[in-house]
């Protein structure tokens, strides 16, 4: 059967990724269904981007103990993955008597946790961190730091795919249905008109094993594997994002002092030399709206502005909104993260649940522990084959001259300045067009290489990427796709082009 | 390292009028630096007629006018490198250059003219607040997609700000077959040149709408519609005058900024009103000897005065290097402020009409009823009644297009026509101009049809392809 896998993993984000990485360590076949055309569409890259310390998770949850356990692995993982991380530290800055005690406990709850390094630090100390930051005193933790979250998450997948996991991409899952043996899974493309199941272009694929990493639509998928009663909310994060010229007044994550549901409206430095102001925090029930309104980024600003009076409107380059999918009891109370196998309802199928924040940090250990959670109940003999470094696209800008002048005489695409705002050469482009996972939007280059994240947002380079695109992959104008099914960018040619068929 | 007396950054309009200025005085150890293919700047996607009324006296199209430029260059063998870019420039004046050919390569400069021009302001940088789909283009963008890409970009557009090129985008896609629904201009006035509005939005019968703003972009994938509201005087949405307009393709011409990232990095002090290189009169920045032209410096109004502005600062670089120009900081370029062309805008029931029978380019105030004119005024010679009669009575345009052409390295050429043809006829013509099909190469002035439609016009071709 040419859909059969060992393990159908449902959901390509970082956790998803992860999962999958840590199986190919085995020999088994393994399959990620993907609703989106991508792995970074929804949560895992929408986001503040912040590799967590754990101090701020109750002692003994599942969220602690991730956290803090990918947070130690995170230098390791950057470099057999190659993506961007900066252990830059972070701090929660306060100013009363009550944020000094609120302070105090995220302390004890961090030790406990296994945070490392935490302490408090007065005025002067605070200033000597991070000079541009208002507030009379801080937690430091050392140990937090940042991360390129699409890096991270390519990196996962790429890997997981180098080492044999087949990526399905605009493959939604639209039914489970458990037969003898495991379980029926049946898909349909993702986007407008959308094919009820068995029509066209639904695909059937079985399965020994599923995983349930959907992310948002987790509650969906525990449903139809017959886990029900689950109840997931949105919480729903809008940012801005600031100007590269911006970066050097922060040189790491600049938080309040938290409440106990919601760590407040944060300034994050990013690991290309931005800066994000955000989140807010609302409920929602749309899981793919992520509109930003007006208010919300005056807000957003005005708030901020009390740690760290440097935003200023002419700095703004672009906004984004995420959400995160929070499992809560019926008392609306938010809880751990939830990963199980039901063996009476559903057995061989792991069920992951309310995988929010801090999920990029945890997505590691996440995937391990899955694993073994499946290899408890079988046994796969080793992947002597697997192997678990993955090399990205070498980045211009974070070139030296020596090695920029090497990278060119290498491949004089290097040579080739096609996004002036982030520096990202044809050779970069060239690569990501190539990508692994066969991703071929315009925002799947973005992600990849930066092209069209600067300043300029793609006023330049845009349509050069447009036309690499075209001629790498053979589309036409009308096929290019800006990142979702049906998001074309072009409606077709002025003139009809003389000996030019792939227009 | 290499040597060079005078770098020029950017080889548009500015760039292209220094180099030739700083050659004429005898400084000829010099290199234009210009990223793209070929020489030019963002003229090379400007195929509507406007330019160079000032300058020599007759209605060019924008690769017609920097072909002037480029043949003088050529005919003096003045060195030029494309496909470069500019990575660095230190403060010392040492460059930084990456080229495909080359490398990474440094050169040691004396001087330094920085002409990097502008770019558009975007829809993140304004905070239209919204969903991010498919479909929202700043007018440049939709203007090289056009023009240079030969790519239709949609069918229902809705144009935000009244910038001049917004309004050029404007009459361009509706001559292709576009419908554009309306320009929404946050301001109480036009931002763009009067003249534009006169023959982009009103020829057309495309509304603008005054006080009016995008409050919101809807689509999750390709866009299909904004939010409109009225303003007030404070600029914000009045509550209550919210409506939905659905729309394919959103244009966004809410101003354009200097580029000067280079210049930062060299470290030039920028202005914080015009957002470009701060200059003394010599157009010589806090730097000694860097000095900022054209709109790198601020955004001009029309390239004519670009190029002044290069030749300007060009004396200057060449007094510089024989030091008989004083390195020190005079005060802060006094015609930054008052650059700005002088709006006009006509009485209650008159109608504006810009003469463009000679470089004045008067503003004709003209009150008519029916055929008949009851008075001109703001006519600075006797042929401004002409011209006005001439409007009146039947109205003659000419307008740019593109054309189809094979084998070349781009699949288009710009053509403008050699005389103007009613304006009742120009969807007509548009229909000819369609089906015209040239064979590379192609060169600036080719005759592309003869008397089109027998309206004793020609298209002409006004660029060179190879």
């Amino acid at each position: 059967m040419d859909n059969y896998y060992d393990i159908i993993i449902i959901g390509g984000g970082v956790i998803g990724s992860a999962v999958a990485r840590e199986l190919a360590r085995y020999q088994v076949k393994i399959a990620v269904l993907e609703k989106n055309l991508d792995v970074c569409y929804e949560t895992s890259g929408r986001n503040s981007a912040v590799v967590h310390g754990g101090f701020a998770y109750d002692e003994g949850s599942l969220k602690a103990r991730f956290c803090v356990e990918g947070n130690r692995e995170m230098d390791a993982a950057a470099k057999e993955l190659d993506f961007a991380f900066l252990r830059c530290g972070k701090v929660l800055v306060g100013n009363t008597d009550e944020d000094m005690e609120q302070l105090k406990k995220t302390m004890i709850q961090g030790e406990k946790n296994g945070s490392r390094g935490l302490r408090l630090v007065d005025e002067a100390e605070l200033h000597r961190l991070v000079p541009a930051v208002v507030g009379k005193f801080a937690m430091f933790s050392p140990a937090s730091g940042i991360l390129d979250p699409f890096e991270f998450t390519v990196a996962l997948a790429e890997n997981a795919c180098q080492n044999g996991v087949r990526y399905y991409f605009d493959h939604e899952v639209s039914a489970i249905e458990r037969e003898s043996g495991g379980y029926k899974i049946t898909t349909r493309p993702e986007g407008p008109g959308e094919t009820p199941a068995g029509g066209k272009g639904s695909e059937v694929f079985r399965c020994r094993w599923v995983v349930n990493a959907a992310g948002l639509n987790c509650g969906v998928i525990s449903h139809m594997l017959g886990i029900k009663g689950y109840r997931v909310i949105g919480s729903k994060g809008d940012y801005l994002i600031l100007d590269k010229k911006t970066g050097p007044l922060l040189p790491m994550p600049v938080y309040p002092v938290p409440s106990n549901t919601y760590m407040g409206i944060h300034v994050t430095n990013t690991t290309s030399g931005n800066v994000t102001v955000g989140p807010n925090a609302e409920l929602v029930t749309d899981f793919a709206y992520y509109g930003v309104p007006r208010e919300n980024m005056d807000y957003l600003a005005e708030s901020a502005s009390r740690l760290w009076p440097h935003i200023r409107k002419e700095d703004y380059i672009r906004n984004y909104s995420g959400i995160l999918p929070k499992w809560v009891d019926e008392n609306g109370k938010i809880q751990d993260f939830k990963i199980e196998i039901r063996e009476e309802l559903a057995p061989r199928a792991v069920n992951l649940v309310g995988m929010e924040s801090p999920g990029l940090t945890s997505a590691i250990p996440i995937g391990r522990y899955v694993a073994g959670m499946i290899r408890e109940r079988e046994s796969f003999p080793e992947n002597k084959a697997f192997n678990p470094v993955r090399k990205g696209i070498p980045h211009f800008q974070r070139a030296d001259e020596r090695e920029r002048q090497a990278l060119i005489a290498a491949d004089p695409d290097f040579g080739e300045l096609i996004c002036r705002c982030e520096q990202v050469t044809k050779a970069e482009i060239l690569r990501a067009i190539r990508n692994p996972l066969g991703v071929s939007t315009l925002s799947g280059i973005k992600v990849r290489t930066r092209a069209m994240m600067g300043r300029c947002q793609g006023g330049y380079c845009q349509m050069r990427i447009a036309k690499l695109l075209q001629e790498e992959l053979g589309l036409r104008k009308t096929e290019i796709l800006h990142n979702r099914t049906g998001s074309r960018l072009f409606f077709g040619d002025i003139r009809e082009e003389a000996g030019h068929e792939n227009t | 390292m290499k040597t060079l007396d005078v770098a020029i950054v950017g080889g548009g309009a500015a760039g292209l009028a220094a180099a030739l200025t700083l050659w004429d005085r005898g400084v000829r150890d010099i290199l234009i630096i210009e990223r793209e293919h070929s020489l030019g700047g963002i003229l090379r996607q400007c195929i509507h007629e406007g330019f160079g009324l000032i300058r020599f006296g007759e209605n060019l199209s924008g690769p017609e006018y920097a072909r002037r430029f480029i043949e003088e260059i050529e005919k003096r063998v003045i060195p030029y490198c494309c496909d470069t870019a500019v990575t660095d420039i230190s403060p010392q004046k040492v460059l930084t250059l990456v080229s495909r050919r080359e490398g990474l390569v440094k050169i040691q400069t004396k001087a330094v003219i920085l002409t990097m021009g502008c770019r558009e302001r975007t829809r993140g940088q304004l905070a239209i607040p919204g969903e991010r789909p498919a479909g929202v283009f700043t007018a440049g963008v939709a203007q090289a997609y056009m023009n240079l890409y030969n790519t239709k970009l949609g069918n229902d557009v809705v144009i935000l700000g009244s910038g001049d090129v917004g309004l050029i985008m404007a009459r361009r896609l509706t001559l292709e077959g576009s419908r554009v629904k309306g320009v929404y201009e946050i301001l109480p006035h036009p931002s763009g040149l009067p003249r534009n509005i006169a023959q982009c939005l009103d020829d057309y019968g495309i509304p603008l709408y005054l006080s009016h703003t995008v409050t919101e972009i809807v689509g999750d994938r390709r866009i299909n519609g904004v939010k409109i509201s009225a303003v007030d005087k404070d600029l914000q949405a009045i509550s209550g005058t919210e409506r939905f307009v659905s729309c394919d393709t959103l244009i966004l011409s809410v101003g354009l900024i200097p580029e000067n990232e280079l210049s930062a990095g060299a470290g030039v002090i920028l202005d914080e009103k015009t957002k470009g290189a701060l200059v003394d009169g010599a157009n010589q920045t806090n730097v000694p000897g860097i000095f900022a032209a054209g709109n790198a410096r601020y955004v001009h109004d029309l390239v004519d005065n670009v190029s002044l502005d290069g030749e300007k600062t060009a004396l200057a670089a060449a007094a510089w290097l024989k030091g008989t120009l004083s390195a020190s900081l005079i005060p802060a370029n006094p015609d930054s402020a008052s650059s700005e062309t002088p709006r006009f805008f006509p009485k209650p029931g008159a109608r504006l009409i810009r003469c463009i029978l000679c470089p004045n380019g008067c503003d004709l105030e003209v009150v008519a009823q029916g055929e008949q004119i009851l008075s001109v005024t703001g006519n600075r010679c006797p042929k401004g009644v002409e011209y006005a009669e001439s409007e009146i009575r039947h109205p003659m345009r000419t307008f740019a297009s593109s054309v189809s052409v094979e084998g070349g390295e781009l699949p288009l050429v710009s053509v403008r026509l050699s005389a103007p043809v009613p304006r009742d006829r120009i969807f007509d013509v548009m229909e000819e101009i369609k089906k015209i099909r040239l064979k590379a190469p192609v060169r600036i002035g080719d005759i592309a049809c003869k008397n089109v439609l027998g309206l004793e016009s020609d298209v002409v071709v006004t660029k060179t392809l190879k």
